[in-house]
Formats: C-alpha cells, sequence, structure tokens
C-alpha cells in the first residue's frame, strides 16, 4: 500500500517526469516518506551517504560548515528537486550538510536498495544516471555563477567613470 | 514658458537633492525636484534614464527608479560605483545636481496589458523594474498574475528590502528572492536567480517577461525562459552600457548597430540576443 501510494507521489514528481511505469515502481520500492521539522539536520558531513531526498513540499539547505564562520548555505533546493547524490558515488559520504528550512516533506530513497536495482537493470541505471547528470549540471552552472559574483562591483574597470 | 528637458535636449538644468536614503552599504536612493517648479522635467516613463551631474566631476546615465506617474520627486537609485557616482551619492540634501532627461526606450508596459508578467531582476537592476512595480500595481486589474524575481549577492545587499516584504504582503503579485551566498541567519532561497523560473506559481509559457541585471546574468536569466518554454518575442531585457551623451551621438554606448541610449536601453530579445552572446562587443 505504501508502495502504491510512493509510486503515485512519485509520478507527479518533477524529477522522474518521463520514467516508464515499471520503472517507477521498481523504484518505489527503495523509497518510504519522510517528514523533517524546521532547522533539522538531514545529513551530516563525512558520514555515510545512503540516501538521497526526492522533496515533495519545504525546502532544504545545503550547507558548509566553516570554522570561526559558522554554517555557511550554499543553496537552497524546494519541492520537485532532488538533494544528494553522494549516495551513487563512492565512498558513499556526504560532501556537505543537508538542513531542512520548513517542514519538510519527502520520498527518502535508500542508496543500497537503489544502486542494486541499477546495477541489476543497467537500463533503469542509465536512466537513473542521466537524470542524476542533470541535475549536477544544472547545479554545477548555477554554482559556477554564483562564484563569479556577477553582482559585484567592478571598481576597476578603467572606462567606468560613472 | 515652461522649459523641460526634452530628450533632444543637452543642456542639465538644475535640481535639489531634497532627501538621500541609504538602500545597501554601496547604493543610495536620492528624491530631486527642481530648483525652481518652472524647470519640472517630463517624469519619464518606467525604464527610461536621466543623466545625472555632479558639477565638478562629470556625468552619470541613472535609471529613474521612483513612481512615473503622479507627482512628487524624481527618485534614482544610485550605486557608488566610480569617481561620478560616489560624488552623488555622498552629497547632502540641499545641494543641486545637474539632470537631463529623460532618455531612452521604455519597458513596453501598455501593450502587457492583459498578460502574465515575470519581472526578473539582479542586484542593483531591479531599480529600473521599481516603476514598473509601481505602474502594475496603480493599474492592477490591467494585468494577469505578476512574479517578482529577484536575485541578490547577499542578504544585506537586498535592494529595496522593505519594499519587497511590503510587496510580498499585499498579495497582489508572487515575490521570490534568492542570494548567492548566506550564512545560516538567512532562512530564504540561496542560489541563482534563475533557478526562481522553476519555482514560479504559474506556468510561464504564455507569460511576458522583464529582465534587468548584469548582462550574463540576463542571458542565463533569458535562456532558462525559453527553455521553460517562454517565446522569444515575450522578452525584454534592459542594457546596461556607458552612456555619455544619452541621445545616440558619442558612441560611446554602441553595441554592434545599437546606440543602447537611444534605441535601448530596452530591448526586445529577439533583437538583441546575438548582440548578448557576442564576445567581441
Amino acid at each position: 500500500m505504501e508502495d502504491m501510494t510512493i509510486e503515485k507521489l512519485l509520478g507527479s514528481h518533477d524529477f522522474f517526469d518521463g520514467m516508464k511505469a515499471e520503472d517507477l515502481a521498481l523504484v518505489a520500492g527503495c523509497g518510504s516518506n519522510v517528514v523533517y521539522q524546521p532547522g533539522e539536520l538531514i545529513a551530516r558531513q563525512g558520514t555515510a551517504a545512503d540516501f538521497f531526498l526526492a522533496i515533495r513540499h519545504g525546502r532544504v539547505a545545503v550547507e558548509i560548515y566553516v570554522p570561526s564562520s559558522g554554517a555557511l548555505r550554499l543553496e537552497t533546493v524546494s519541492e520537485n528537486s532532488v538533494v544528494g547524490w553522494s549516495w551513487l558515488f563512492e565512498p558513499y559520504r556526504w560532501h556537505f550538510d543537508i538542513r531542512a528550512l520548513e517542514l519538510t516533506r519527502a520520498v527518502r530513497f535508500d542508496g543500497h536498495c537503489l544502486r542494486k536495482k541499477c546495477d541489476d537493470d543497467p537500463v533503469l541505471g542509465y536512466d537513473f544516471m542521466k537524470r542524476f547528470a542533470a541535475v549536477a549540471a544544472r547545479r554545477l552552472e548555477a554554482a559556477r555563477l554564483q562564484i563569479i559574483d556577477i553582482y559585484g562591483k567592478k571598481d576597476d574597470d578603467p572606462d567606468n567613470q560613472g | 514658458m515652461t522649459l523641460t528637458t526634452k530628450a533632444e535636449t543637452l543642456r542639465p538644468v538644475p535640481y535639489v537633492l531634497r532627501d538621500k536614503w541609504q538602500e545597501t552599504a554601496d547604493t543610495w536612493s536620492m528624491a530631486l525636484e527642481p530648483a525652481e517648479a518652472w524647470l519640472q522635467a517630463d517624469r519619464g516613463e518606467p525604464g527610461q534614464f536621466n543623466m545625472l551631474w555632479a558639477f565638478g566631476v562629470g556625468e552619470s546615465a541613472i535609471s529613474i527608479s521612483g513612481p512615473t506617474h503622479g507627482t512628487g520627486p524624481l527618485v534614482h537609485t544610485i550605486r557608488a560605483c566610480g569617481n561620478v557616482t560616489r560624488k552623488l551619492c555622498a552629497m547632502k540634501a540641499g545641494e543641486v545636481v545637474g539632470l537631463r532627461g529623460p532618455y531612452g526606450k521604455p519597458w513596453p508596459i501598455e501593450s502587457l496589458k492583459g498578460r502574465d508578467l515575470i519581472i526578473m531582476a539582479g542586484g542593483i537592476g531591479l531599480a529600473p523594474l521599481r516603476p514598473v512595480v509601481y505602474h502594475i500595481l496603480a493599474n492592477r486589474e490591467d494585468f494577469g498574475r505578476v512574479s517578482l524575481l529577484y536575485g541578490a549577492r547577499r542578504p544585506e545587499d537586498i535592494l529595496f528590502a522593505n519594499e519587497l516584504s511590503g510587496w510580498r504582503g499585499r498579495m497582489e503579485l508572487d515575490v521570490l528572492i534568492t542570494v548567492d551566498a548566506a550564512d545560516s541567519s538567512w532562512f530564504g532561497n540561496v542560489g541563482t536567480v534563475t533557478r526562481l523560473v522553476r519555482r514560479n506559481p504559474f506556468e510561464v509559457d504564455g507569460a511576458a517577461a522583464l529582465v534587468c541585471g548584469p548582462e550574463i546574468m540576463m542571458q542565463y536569466s533569458a535562456q532558462t525562459l525559453l527553455d521553460a518554454g517562454m517565446n522569444q518575442d515575450s522578452i525584454w531585457v534592459s542594457m546596461e552600457r556607458n552612456m555619455k551623451c544619452g541621445v545616440g551621438l558619442c558612441g560611446h554606448c554602441q553595441v554592434g548597430p545599437e546606440f543602447v541610449c537611444k534605441t535601448g536601453p530596452v530591448y526586445p530579445l529577439e533583437r538583441i540576443a546575438n548582440l548578448l552572446a557576442t564576445r567581441e562587443m
């Protein structure tokens, strides 16, 4: 019954858009419904990464802890997005903290379970990898734009008399 | 006889700085009134700019950031980033600036009546779009759903922060804000402004978009809107160039065949898309 519910939930989630029904049923078997409270630490940098979240409602932050500065927010992830791909690549450790910023409802996928299904069914595995690669590419593009500081002042521009 | 600062007039008229307030660490807004009533300039339209003269230093093109309808002082928002703007930002109430304008092509608001709108701004790019918001709020029934998607560098760099909160509270438009970086005291969005398009509360494919910010931000924003299904002829951008004369004579702001101060700064994307992507310009 829970699998059916999750399957339906995934059917309306952007990340799974266009996935074949039989594949959706297969991956739904690795998912469970979870709820996180505002401020709750979902994943901690350096610990084992054995899951990812398909966020249905709410918002989480990807953070990095900087000694003397505290937690810095690198990005926020909202409904219809996924967070976490460390479960997919060795050594399966979180590279950042994940924290709920508001009441967040998500489907949490067991990384071991999904990796096994992807290994057993390379077509599914390839489909999954493409979906994560698209997410990673979008976030990498966004991260590159963030680090070039597009809103920063160009004081050194010799032509800038304004 | 009324002397007005029409577009082809190069002579600045004296305006008195009536009030000035700090928006962010390096950005100020100033309310200007003509030194004498008969010198009152055309208030301009949303998207147009005036040339403001700091006497003894020089002139700078500054977008009109206050309401263009009604009465009251002309409001400009200025980021101190060069000799002239630093001087303007340092001026005190009662001092006099030179003003000529308004110049340039405005946002095509009248032609957008009845449509859903996405107003997309980055950094100081919100200033030329604020008059659009004022116009929409004053004529709310003329437009469909309206979203303001705004990106800033850090939370403390958010322009018109109190006003953004007020607009959000009025429920007449959706306001989504993001910053590029923040510490844990910020509970808003972190990420590029382009990512807000996915969170827009209505479908963008039939809507129109007005985009203003650094050119690279506009380039990626336009592409994101196109990817989301918006037509190229529904997107307008405002080009930022170093304008000098304001009337298309000196060529300082020339980009390809365009004299941005005269044929812009607001362009339909389809007219300027190739120029935005040309590295040599």
